[in-house]
């Protein structure tokens, strides 16, 4: 018997999962209007370096995991960036979703005919066992993945309200014009943003990939999830989407087990409906100020 | 009339030649193929409808696709004549398309895409989860085609003329639309939605209209995709087919009369050309768009209509193109 707590474990612990993909979408977001529909894939590719470095190159999982994140920086952040999204910014936001949706069609496609179509067992990062806490039983691996990825958000967090070069990137995605008028090297730090999106994807890809495994098609239902909990906590604001993020973990997790198993992937998206109607910044968004 | 009208209609005309005759020349599979052409011409041709010319980018288009066929397929099923059930089709969703339009068009753009994105998730999950209605995955079988007017249209060819003939009928009427008063206040809305408002344009309600108008496209497509493939289920209306249209019509030219004609001819003649290329033809077609995208992002009619100015054809090119700055940029 599953109890709430535990419920309430799990369900945070993917949350904190979606939290970290949303972020890196919304960061995305705000400082380069790019809507990233391949999400979902930059979190399914990286553990497939991990495992090409660990069975190629015959790495230990903990060195393959330093390099599948530099990998994935330089291929999904500072390629993505340079040679997918600057030639088309210009263009404005159209070109580049279509660019995305495509980009998406070939990375899973790339990784359907160059690694496997099955499912691949991936390493975990502590033994799988359980620990007694409160009278309730957790696996291990939930605590270890809820510590790290809320971890990695507050380290983020602290990053970009505490150091100088955080406040330059935030300066830069509220306003780019003015950022540029006080001396914020702007373009510089867009490509910071799409950085810190590829380690975020790729640190989500090493947490999640030991429980769903790593296939192909990992990527459909994370990259939507992380759109809804980015638009559900506020589309201009990484703290929206973190809360976003835990909130349809714990929703997606207590949904299947007292509602309706069939209609669980329902749940989030009437969520969606209703925060766009009745608050369309998200529930922590700004009002965005538009210019004639 | 300048040359690169002339050339232009002579190209039609030949298009619409090669069209009528191709059954003479084409094995049965061609026939089928050029029919599924015609029929998802006419959904990316309602879809530039609400893309190209009222500038919202909706993710729907597959869902209702889905809807119309699975209304042709329980209603013919149910025993009602086809021509009812096609109607029925196009009505419902139309209304469907009016009522999500209706508070999902208060918020635009991206947004847009993410309610639309959402409804066509729950629509697919409907259609998978209530089996009393829709037999769940198993999908429906044997869709009976329809006769029509005396006409049999059991036969593969027979079918294509049909499915030509409402393509035909659906351009016509998209044209029609297009030149009336509402087709321009779309494209006012499109250029400039402040300056159409100022002329009292109600850009709520013309957004709304083309929205529901692109919809009942969908459902008129869905209405003819099912007899035409016999078989639906619903997996072959969830969001990847909808993301599927939505290349169609970007690829093709958004905003682009035409463009649909080309982007669904892409999408569905592409791999069989490619089919040489074996399992790798998703890979190569994804990273063409990626190019067509970066390169030119009014797609391929765009491309064209910028190749018949550098060669001279036509100086006044720039007025039959949609005005050079993208009326889909972000809103800052």
């Amino acid at each position: 018997m599953t109890s709430l707590l535990q419920l309430i474990v799990s369900g945070l612990a993917t949350g904190a999962i979606y939290a970290l993909v949303a972020v890196g979408f919304s960061l995305l977001w705000q400082t380069s209007q790019t809507i990233n529909f391949a999400q979902g894939e930059f979190v399914m590719v990286p553990a497939f370096f991990v495992l090409v470095a660990m069975q190629v190159f015959g790495l230990h999982f903990y060195a393959a995991a330093l390099v599948g994140i530099g990998v994935a920086v330089f291929l999904l952040g500072f390629l993505f960036k340079r040679v997918i999204v600057d030639p088309m910014l210009k263009h404005g936001v159209l070109p580049l979703v279509v660019s995305t949706i495509a980009l998406s069609l070939f990375m899973r496609e790339a990784v359907k005919d160059f690694y496997s179509s099955q499912a691949q067992p991936f390493p975990s990062l502590v033994a799988d066992g359980e620990i007694t806490l409160l009278g309730t039983v957790f696996s291990t691996q939930s605590l270890v993945l809820l510590v790290v990825a809320v971890g990695v958000i507050a380290a983020l967090g602290a990053f970009l309200q505490r150091t100088q070069l955080g406040r330059m990137m935030q300066a830069t995605a509220q306003n780019p014009t003015v950022a540029r008028i006080v001396g914020i090297d702007v373009d510089r730090m867009i490509l910071y943003t799409f950085l810190i999106n590829s380690v975020l994807c790729a640190i989500a890809s090493i947490l999640i990939s030991p429980i769903y495994l790593a296939k192909f098609t990992n990527g459909e239902t994370l990259g939507l999830t992380a759109f809804v909990a980015a638009i559900i906590g506020g589309f201009n604001q990484a703290r929206g989407a973190m809360l976003g993020g835990l909130l349809l973990g714990l929703l997606d997790n207590l949904c299947a087990a007292y509602l309706s198993a069939q209609y669980r992937s329902a749940i989030p998206l009437l969520l969606l409906v209703v925060v766009i109607l009745w608050r369309p910044q998200g529930l922590l968004g700004r009002v965005e100020e538009r210019t004639v | 009339m300048k040359p690169a009208r002339l050339i232009s209609w002579a190209a039609a005309a030949i298009a619409v030649a090669f069209l009528l005759a191709a059954p003479a020349f084409l094995r049965s599979y061609g026939i089928y193929l050029l029919a599924l052409w015609a029929v998802t011409t006419i959904a990316a041709l309602g879809l530039n409808l609400t893309l190209g010319y009222a500038g919202q980018i909706s993710l729907a288009q597959g869902a209702f696709v889905g809807i119309g066929a699975y209304v042709v397929a329980l209603m013919t099923g149910a025993g009602i004549p086809y021509f009812i059930a096609f109607v029925a089709a196009g009505l419902l969703t139309f209304c469907i398309g009016w009522c999500l339009g209706y508070p999902a068009l208060r918020v635009q753009h991206h947004f847009l895409a993410f309610v639309t994105l959402a409804f066509t998730t729950l629509v697919f999950l409907l259609l998978r989860n209530e089996q009393w209605l829709t037999n769940g995955i198993y999908g429906i079988n044997d869709i009976a085609r329809p006769t029509i007017f005396g006409l049999d249209l059991m036969a593969n060819g027979a079918f294509y003329y049909f499915a030509l003939f409402m393509l035909g009928l659906f351009t016509f009427a998209q044209w029609w639309l297009l030149r009336s008063p509402w087709g321009r206040a779309f494209l006012a809305l499109r250029e400039n939605p402040l300056r159409a408002a100022s002329l009292g344009i109600h850009v709520r309600r013309y957004t709304l209209m083309a929205f529901a108008i692109g919809s009942s496209f969908g459902g008129f497509a869905g209405a003819l995709y099912a007899p035409l493939v016999q078989f639906i289920e619903p997996n072959s209306f969830q969001l990847t087919y909808s993301l599927k249209l939505l290349l169609m019509v970007l690829v093709g030219g958004a905003g682009y009369f035409v463009g649909p004609f080309f982007g669904a001819a892409i999408d569905l003649l592409l791999p069989e050309w490619l089919r040489f290329t074996q399992g790798y033809y998703l890979l190569i077609y994804s990273a063409l768009v990626v190019v067509l995208m970066a390169v030119c992002p009014k797609g391929v009619v765009g491309l064209l209509s910028i190749a018949a100015r550098r060669i001279g054809l036509s100086r006044a090119g720039r007025k039959a193109a949609p005005a050079d700055a993208d009326p889909l940029r972000a809103p800052h």
